[in-house]
Parts: C-alpha cells; sequence; structure tokens
C-alpha cells in the first residue's frame, strides 16, 4: 500500500494560510477578486488582489457532503432544482456563511470568464448584484472549430481592457515588471503540473484521479505565485521516487482507467475504492489536464499579449470532435483499458456531446462507462446503481485484458 | 381578405412549418437555411438569396436525440435534433448557430458531427454592453457575410443587404403594430393567434409575411373590444402551449404583452437603415433587449421587465420557463424577490415544450388569475 502522499499535509497547510489571509485581506489592506475556475488570474496576482475561487469553495462544499442540503437551501430562495450546483452552494453560502471554512470573504470585484461554461455568467452576475461590487467579464469566443482573427484580436483587447478595470477598482498603476515574473511563474506551474500529472503513465502508476482532483487545488487558485512551483516540484520529487521504486498508489494495479468530467466530490473515497477492490486505477482524467492543456499558446517571455488565446481555447471552449481528440491522445499516453465519463447534471457543456464522443473513440475499441451523477448535490448519485454498473464494467475490461493477453 | 382567413393562413404555418417550407423550395428553388436561436441576422440570408427559418424542434418522442443529448437537456435543443435527425428537415441546406447558451452550443457540435448540412457557427460575444464587443460583433457579422458567400457561392451585394434590411424592418414593425394592438384594446386576437403569427413570421418568406400583416392590421385598427380586462405578460423562452393562451382568456385575462424568444425578442428593435448595413444589423442585436444568455448590464433583465409593465400596465405575470434552461431560471429568483416588492402577482410554471397543460397547472394559473 503507497499510503498517503507526503505532499497532501502540505497542501492543506497552504490552502489553510490562504484562507487565513483571505479573512483578513482588509487589515492587510489588501483587495479580493472573486475569479472563476479557468479565469486569467495572472493579473490579479501581479496587483496583489487576492484571488478567491468559489468554484473551489463549491468543491470543498460537495466534499464535506453539504452539497444536497445547501442546493436545497437555494432551491427554497427559487433557483431550479435542475441548474448548477455549485452556483447554488456559492449562492447559499453567501447568505448563511455556511461552509467548511464558514463562507468566503466578500468580494470587491468580480472576474468572470465564459470559457468553462455560460453559467458563470449568470452566477457571477447574481453576486454582483448582491455585492453590489464591479463585475468584469473576460469574453471567450466558443472554438467550435477555428479560432479566428476576430476572436484572437477580441480577447487580446479585453486583456487591456482588463488591466484598465483592476487599475481603475485598485487605484493603483499596473505592476508590468512584476507581471513578467508572475507570467514566467504561471507557465513553470503549469509545466510542472503537467509532469505531475505524466507520472501516472508509470505502470504501476504513482498517483490516481482523486489525488490530481485534490493536488489541483493550487495549480488553480494560486499559479502565478512562488509557493505553487515550489510545491508542486516537491510533489513531482515525490511521485518520481515512488516511480523508481514501484509503488503504486493502488496494490496491484491491473487496470488502468481514463476519467471525464468534473469529480464526484461527494463519493470520491467511495469511488476510489470502489475501483481499487478491482485492482484498477484512474490514472489519468480530463478535469485536471485543463490546467495544463494550453502550455504550447503560452509566450514565456509576453504571458499577457498570449493569455487570450491560452484562456479561450481550453478543453471546455472547443468543439466536442477536438474534445474527443484529446481523450483519444491520454487513451494512448496513459495506456488506458477503459473510460469512465461522469454524466454531470450541473454541467451541461461538459456532459452534452458525451455520447458522440463515445461515438468518435469506436476505433479506440475500450469499454465505456456513464456514471450519471453531479458534481455536489448527492441527491442526484444513487450508490446501488453506480456500483452495479461500475462492477458490470470491470467484468468487460477483465474479460477484454484476458482476452488480449491470450 | 377577411381576417379570419389570414389568421387561419398563419395558423396552418405555424402548425406545419416543414410542410410549407418543403412546398416553399420546391416552388422558389431558393435554399432553406434554418436556424437555432432568436440571435440569427436573417437579413444576410435573405440577401444571399437564400430562406431563413427557426428551427422549433416539433418532434415530441425524442429517441434520436436521445443518444446524443441526456435527459437533462431542455426540450427545445432535443427536439431540434431530433428533427434533424428523424428526417422532419430533409428540405433543409443548412443550419445557422448563433452563440446563445451552453446547450445551444454543444448542439451545433453534435449538429456538425451527425446531420449533413452546411453549417454556420456565428461566435457573437456574450456580453454587447462594451465598445469592444461591439466592434467584434460587427466582425463576426462581416465573417458570417463570407461565410454565406462562400458556402452558397453567391455575392452579397450592399444593395441586397440594404434592401432586405428594409424588408426585415417592414415586418418586425408590423408585427409589433400588431403586439400594440393588442396591448391597446386587449382580445382583439386571441392570445393563441397572436403567438400563432409570429410563430409563422419566423418560418415565411419574409415579403409575404409583411404583406399579411399588413391586410390583418388594417381589419385591427378598427375593431373594437371591451376594454375592462386583466392584462398579462408571459415571460421566458418559448410559449408552445396554445391551451395557456386560451385559460387565462376563459379567466377574464389577455396577455397583452410577452418577452419571449418565440414573441416580441424576435421583432424588437430595428435595424438603422441609413447606417452602413452590417453596422446596422450589429446595432440592432445590441440595442433591442436580449434573452438571459446575453450580457447587458448586471440589472438588465429586471430593469427590462419593470419597464415592460409599467408600459403595458401589467397586472401580473407568467414565467414559462424551459425545463433544465439555466439562463432564465437563474435570474428568476432576483427578479421574483423584486416583483414581491412591487407587489405584482406572477406565477412561474416549468416545461418541457410538448408537455401536456394538467390539472395542477391549470389549478395554479387560475389561482393566480383570481387574485388579479
Amino acid at each position: 500500500m503507497a499510503g498517503r502522499l507526503k505532499a497532501t499535509k502540505r497542501m492543506k497547510n497552504i490552502m489553510k494560510w490562504y484562507y487565513i489571509e483571505a479573512k483578513y485581506a482588509r487589515f492587510l489592506g489588501k483587495k479580493i477578486a472573486w475569479i472563476t475556475s479557468g479565469g486569467p488570474v495572472e493579473p490579479l496576482i501581479a496587483m496583489n488582489i487576492i484571488p478567491i475561487y468559489p468554484e473551489n469553495h463549491g468543491a470543498m462544499i460537495g466534499a464535506s457532503k453539504m452539497g444536497g442540503k445547501m442546493s436545497e437551501f437555494a432551491e427554497g430562495l427559487g433557483y431550479s432544482s435542475d441548474v448548477c450546483s455549485y452556483t447554488k452552494n456559492d449562492i447559499t453560502s453567501s447568505i448563511t456563511k455556511e461552509s467548511p471554512i464558514g463562507g468566503l470573504p466578500a468580494p470587491d470585484m468580480l472576474i468572470c470568464s465564459n470559457n468553462i461554461c455560460g453559467t458563470v455568467l449568470k452566477w457571477y452576475e447574481i453576486q454582483a448584484r448582491k455585492f453590489n461590487v464591479p463585475l468584469f467579464i473576460y469574453d471567450t469566443p466558443f472554438v467550435h472549430t477555428e479560432f479566428t482573427d476576430e476572436a484572437r484580436e477580441y480577447v487580446n483587447e479585453q486583456t487591456k481592457e482588463y488591466i484598465r478595470f483592476l487599475e481603475k477598482h485598485t487605484g493603483k498603476k499596473f505592476n508590468y515588471k512584476k507581471m513578467k515574473k508572475v507570467g514566467k511563474l504561471s507557465l513553470e506551474a503549469m509545466k510542472l503540473w503537467k509532469k505531475v500529472l505524466e507520472t501516472a503513465e508509470h505502470k504501476p502508476s504513482p498517483m490516481t484521479a482523486f489525488d490530481a482532483f485534490f493536488h489541483l487545488a493550487l495549480i488553480v487558485t494560486l499559479r502565478g505565485k512562488k509557493v505553487v512551483v515550489k510545491y508542486y516540484r516537491q510533489l513531482l520529487e515525490e511521485l518520481e521516487e515512488r516511480n523508481r521504486q514501484n509503488i503504486g498508489a493502488v496494490d496491484n494495479e491491473k487496470y488502468r482507467l481514463l476519467w471525464d468530467n468534473l469529480p464526484i466530490w461527494y463519493r470520491m473515497r467511495w469511488l476510489s475504492e470502489k475501483f481499487a477492490s478491482h485492482q484498477a486505477a484512474l490514472v489519468a482524467d480530463t478535469y485536471t489536464q485543463a490546467w495544463c492543456g494550453v502550455i504550447d499558446y503560452v509566450n514565456e517571455d509576453d504571458f499577457l499579449s498570449s493569455m487570450g488565446e491560452a484562456y479561450t481555447r481550453i478543453h471546455l471552449n472547443v468543439g466536442v470532435d477536438q474534445m474527443a481528440d484529446t481523450i483519444k491522445k491520454f487513451i494512448r499516453q496513459y495506456d488506458v483499458d477503459g473510460l469512465v465519463m461522469h454524466s454531470n447534471r450541473s454541467c451541461k457543456p461538459y456532459s452534452f456531446g458525451q455520447y458522440d464522443i463515445q461515438n468518435l473513440l469506436q476505433e479506440e475499441d475500450i469499454p465505456v462507462l456513464m456514471i450519471e451523477a453531479d458534481m455536489t448535490d448527492e441527491r442526484k448519485f444513487s450508490e446501488s446503481q453506480a456500483e452495479a454498473r461500475i462492477d458490470a464494467f470491470m467484468e468487460v475490461i477483465k474479460q477484454r485484458k484476458k482476452e488480449k493477453q491470450k | 381578405m377577411q381576417n379570419k382567413k389570414v389568421i387561419n393562413l398563419f395558423r396552418e404555418i405555424a402548425e406545419n412549418p416543414y410542410d410549407y417550407l418543403r412546398k416553399q423550395k420546391t416552388e422558389t428553388g431558393k435554399k432553406m437555411i434554418g436556424s437555432t436561436c432568436a440571435f440569427t441576422p436573417e437579413e444576410f440570408i435573405i440577401a444571399a438569396g437564400a430562406h431563413p427559418f427557426r428551427i422549433f424542434g416539433e418532434s415530441e418522442s425524442l429517441s434520436g436525440a436521445d443518444a446524443h443529448i441526456q435527459a437533462y437537456g431542455c426540450s427545445m435543443v432535443r427536439g431540434m435534433l431530433e428533427d434533424g435527425l428523424s428526417g422532419k428537415l430533409d428540405f433543409l441546406d443548412g443550419v445557422v448557430f448563433p452563440h446563445a447558451c451552453d446547450s445551444i452550443q454543444r448542439l451545433s457540435d453534435i449538429w456538425r458531427l451527425n446531420i449533413p448540412s452546411l453549417h454556420f457557427d456565428v461566435l457573437l460575444p456574450v456580453k454587447l454592453d462594451t465598445p469592444l464587443a461591439q466592434s467584434y460583433f460587427v466582425k463576426v457579422l462581416e465573417r458570417f457575410r463570407k461565410d454565406l458567400e462562400k458556402t452558397l457561392d453567391v455575392v452579397i451585394s450592399e444593395t441586397a443587404l440594404k434592401e432586405s434590411i428594409i424588408l426585415m424592418n417592414r415586418m418586425r414593425s408590423r408585427l409589433k403594430r400588431l403586439y400594440e394592438l393588442q396591448s391597446e384594446k386587449p382580445g382583439i386576437l386571441s392570445g393563441s393567434d397572436l403567438s400563432a403569427v409570429v410563430k409563422a413570421c419566423m418560418v415565411m418568406d419574409k415579403q409575404e409575411a409583411a404583406n399579411r400583416l399588413a391586410e390583418l392590421i388594417d381589419v385591427l385598427e378598427t375593431s373594437f373590444t371591451e376594454k375592462k380586462i386583466k392584462r398579462i405578460l408571459i415571460s421566458g423562452s418559448v410559449c408552445s402551449h396554445p391551451d395557456i393562451y386560451e385559460m387565462i382568456e376563459n379567466k377574464g385575462a389577455v396577455v397583452v404583452w410577452d418577452d419571449l424568444c418565440s414573441g416580441s425578442r424576435y421583432f424588437e428593435g430595428l435595424a438603422d437603415e441609413d447606417t452602413e448595413p452590417v453596422q446596422a444589423i450589429a446595432g440592432r442585436f445590441t440595442e433591442r433587449y436580449v434573452c438571459p444568455a446575453k450580457h447587458l448590464g448586471v440589472k438588465f433583465q429586471m430593469e427590462n421587465l419593470k419597464m415592460l409593465i409599467k408600459q403595458h400596465h401589467i397586472d401580473g405575470i407568467l414565467f414559462m420557463l424551459l425545463k433544465f434552461c439555466e439562463p432564465f431560471s437563474f435570474d428568476y429568483p432576483d427578479i421574483k424577490t423584486e416583483l414581491e416588492k412591487m407587489e405584482i402577482p406572477f406565477l412561474l410554471v416549468e416545461m418541457d415544450r410538448h408537455n401536456e397543460v394538467d390539472e395542477q397547472m391549470r389549478t395554479r394559473i387560475d389561482t393566480m388569475l383570481e387574485i388579479l
């Protein structure tokens, strides 16, 4: 048994201090910006503004199994039971202050990028009304098949608008020199994160997607800061050491799987143990890869001017066929035996198209399992149904592997 | 032509839009270009010599769509896909997908991968209230124009574009006049007739639509109705339930205006005929009132609703939301709070496109109307 990664404790510590700093931001004379998970955070770091991610908070709420109850509260206010549970968690928490960390510190401004969905636009409009703070929308045109010249110009010009917005609402000049450093650190963190994920190419894999979901927090929230680079370096070392010693995250790993969509936060441990009981490791996933999927678009020496393209071309903002290509690449790269798709009622842009991705994967000839759930609302999940489906799926995989080995 | 006859003509088309379009194609030889949202700049399609129409999702059974979009997709998106997959749109030449909600974006991908037709993604900005977004909007339209020219192998001349602006403006202002007549003389038309007229206009040849509207308006301008009546506004994405209008009318109320994609959002706003055509078309889209998938400031939807309430002396509001529609449903609770402050009665109904209006819903609607 591999045991826990040592880095886990450090990570918890870093996150704890991050939230404590945010809580006392006003005493420290710092401003707080709430920002969407795919949003351009680097200019905030360069301006010494504390970025806060309601989605990360939503994940925490989900992992603490508070999601169903908090969604229900929002539904009592008139929000539909069929819409994004992250949003509902945040709306509830900003009223009741309920959450594993007692709610988020109020924002001074809101930064919303629609590169992950259109839902965040509605979510941030709601919070802009509630907190009566300025909202900046970083609008990233969808790349169905092509990133057009006019879209490139539009996002690049918005980068300038964004900086003017930050200058206006902080009353300070933008620090381009610091931005250069932050940009470099951000890219370095993305590259390290990529290497961390790639350690799972090793058989047995030193980590699983469940580890990735956890260690993702820093690349999401604090990329551009030194502490992130240092942290992922240490994590990478630890994982490489496991590989040298052939220590797998799952005992006697026999089967390797790929995960698609957000985690089912409230059933992480259950799912992890369930798959491990079949000697199956979820070695990679499309979700955490999104934070290093655009490295090639970033210009190391001029982060700002390349930021628009990088943020526009992320996994969720491209056509279904491009998403299928990414999955094909991972199937080969991580040598997986099966694909597990989370059909996530809360995330339509991630989930609609999953059936077509399955069709596009036909030549890969790998079994696919679809689990119906929601990322934080446990009311939308049936454990017995999921269990039966996972068992049946694993039987198919075992059979296939046996046949292949003959 | 008499009033009833014109209305029947509109109704016939609204009830069997695809039969009308199939016949049009045979008669005119025009390319049939469908669209998925009110954000489609139809002027370009007309100027390209093609026939624009709105795909509604006529299918009730969704067995084909089930294999592509999960059951938590809205019935409009799933219905449109079903129409495409099932062969109902056998006359179709191409489809325009303006950037709207997440579901329509994915519908575009799924359509492109499964249904052989010409494909146009119009990558509109999501915010419409900055000069930068407005200038990007113009460039997106320029690209759409070029795409149409290339794909249909035509030239869209400035003259043709100006003419189609004039034509669309004529049709839109007549639709608006019809709505105004209903607001001025409530009950002059039945709500289900008026809703059928708008739907038919989204399908018909625009010149014919404009002509028929003129005939209808002529008759109605001189007609009268009793004045004292409760005035209802319907707000949401689409309302495809003629029963609802009837139920409202049976209770002594009339839908005097709507804020629907299948209603006023289709005709609101005119393109400026004296401006450069592409600019004018973009200008209309960024100035008229929009659906909540687009951003025009954080309070836009609420302010717009208040404006409509005032303008049309609304007594009560019926929110008709499609089940699973995120943009509308996220706006609702804050609007609800505001309406409660204003003490305006309202009711939320969440439905699928082809749901029957059941007893429970009937009772809820009746109860709201009785409060008025």
